[in-house]
């Protein structure tokens, strides 16, 4: 990963079509603490778009993406509070 | 309202066609009886179809503040964009191949400057309300680009652009502007210092299958089509005579009930607007809140699935779109609302034809909350 953090938590959210990637991602948020960083891993194009605008509407921050071997990539989020 | 038949009733959706005003259906049997001869012929017939076909563009002319000369009808709202990006790409071919778009422009306009021979367009991004900034558009322009492109208002959020500002700015480096006016024309006031013009008569409730391309005078332009005498040289093949007398008609009468129109849309688009945030938790109301076209409003509910919203409020009765992926052909969200970086999913537009009523409008703040808390309760996602 080219200078993001490494995540403490990964949601494998591969082949799942939009909204599901940003449900799981509210789902599982609150597994890391204050501070940690959850990775989202999507190939739904509507992901790029709606993991950062979740992010604004719910105040944690989001970090950007990655590129993976597997053509999905990894939206990286921080748990605000 | 009076005389509207019941499938308009719930009919949202009129920034994706305006049903046929009746003042349009009025003319249309008799223009297709005095209009139907050639009207490049020197009989009788023909010189009837002439006549008929240049106080149709006079109409049209007017309505956009040009001259009628400047005015050609086109075989719809996409030949239209198609021919005016195009065209005026072809004649300033020696100064460049570069285009600059605004992000959001409407996606015709958008593979119309894709497909100039060796184009290298530059998209302008818009903040999140979906506005052009006139000073960063104009910094994308260039010594060696050909044409802008600038919407006059967005057909999915309803944001209206700074075209007099970009207008000016391109004019300074001897650019010309091409603007896309399909949701203003008879709607909202339309910009007037652009280089050529599009639009497209089935938004303003004239008959589909009619667009119009302005080209002004002075501006060179140059049929990217193959040699044709017909429509000024413009526009290949016969005429629509009748439909261009329908689409003069229904843009002449929406002008006339234009201020009434958009007072009344202004005013429900409002209540929609203020009252959707208030009954729908996490629902996101985009496009920016002053700077609109009358017509359109846009929201987008999170967690909840575009297509099965759709789904559930036409079973109540409403016809409106989306810009979500799921209800694309494509499986892409909107360019529109990812260029604004806003929610794609769950996203709802609505569009107000000129039948709508309060009363539709008060019934679908009565119905959406419902249908929005169904759709989040089936996914399981309370309380997220």
């Amino acid at each position: 990963m080219t200078g993001l953090p490494e995540p403490d938590l990964t949601v494998d959210c591969r082949s799942m079509r939009c909204p599901q990637p940003v449900i799981e991602l509210a789902r599982r948020i609150a597994d890391v603490p204050a501070g940690g960083v959850v990775a989202v891993l999507a190939d739904d194009p509507a992901a790029a778009t709606d993991v950062p605008a979740w992010c604004r509407l719910r105040g944690h921050e989001y970090l950007g993406a990655d590129d993976t071997e597997s053509g999905a990539s990894a939206y990286l989020v921080r748990r605000s509070r | 309202m009076r005389g509207v038949p019941n499938s308009l009733r719930g009919y949202l959706d009129a920034a994706s066609t305006e049903p046929l005003h009746p003042a349009a259906r009025e003319v249309l049997a008799e223009a297709y009886d005095a209009g139907w001869a050639d009207p490049s012929r020197l009989y009788g017939s023909a010189r009837r179809a002439r006549l008929l076909l240049d106080n149709a563009r006079e109409i049209v002319a007017a309505a956009v503040g040009a001259r009628s000369d400047e005015v050609s009808f086109t075989g719809s709202g996409t030949q239209a964009v198609h021919l005016a990006v195009l065209g005026t790409a072809a004649a300033h071919d020696r100064t460049g191949r570069h285009l600059v778009v605004s992000a959001i422009e409407h996606s015709s306009v958008l593979h119309a400057a894709e497909s100039v021979p060796s184009a290298e367009v530059a998209r302008v991004p818009v903040d999140r309300s979906g506005l052009v900034n006139a000073h960063v558009f104009a910094e994308a322009v260039r010594a060696d680009t050909a044409v802008a492109c600038l919407q006059a208002g967005n057909h999915e959020v309803g944001t209206v652009q700074p075209v007099s500002e970009v207008a000016r700015l391109c004019a300074e480096r001897g650019v010309p502007l091409v603007v896309d006016a399909a949701q203003a024309v008879g709607r909202a006031a339309v910009p007037a210092d652009w280089s050529v013009l599009a639009a497209s008569a089935h938004k303003w409730g004239g008959p589909a299958g009619v667009g119009v391309l302005v080209v002004r005078r002075r501006v060179r332009w140059r049929s990217p089509s193959p040699e044709d005498e017909r429509g000024s040289g413009r526009v290949p093949g016969f005429e629509n005579v009748p439909g261009a007398v329908a689409a003069a008609a229904a843009l002449r009468a929406r002008l006339a009930e234009a201020d009434e129109l958009n007072r009344r849309h202004s005013a429900l688009v409002d209540l929609i607007r203020s009252r959707i945030p208030e009954l729908v938790p996490d629902v996101e109301v985009v496009g920016h809140p002053t700077l609109r076209l009358p017509h359109i409003v846009t929201f987008s509910c999170l967690y909840v699935d575009g297509e099965a919203l759709l789904t559930e409020l036409d079973k109540h009765g409403f016809a409106v779109s989306s810009g979500s992926s799921c209800t694309s052909s494509t499986l892409t969200p909107s360019h529109v609302l990812e260029a604004m970086g806003v929610l794609t999913h769950g996203n709802i537009r609505v569009s107000l034809s000129r039948s709508t009523t309060e009363a539709d409008v008060e019934r679908f703040l009565t119905v959406v909350p419902d249908v929005i808390a169904r759709v989040r309760a089936i996914t399981g996602v309370d309380g997220l």
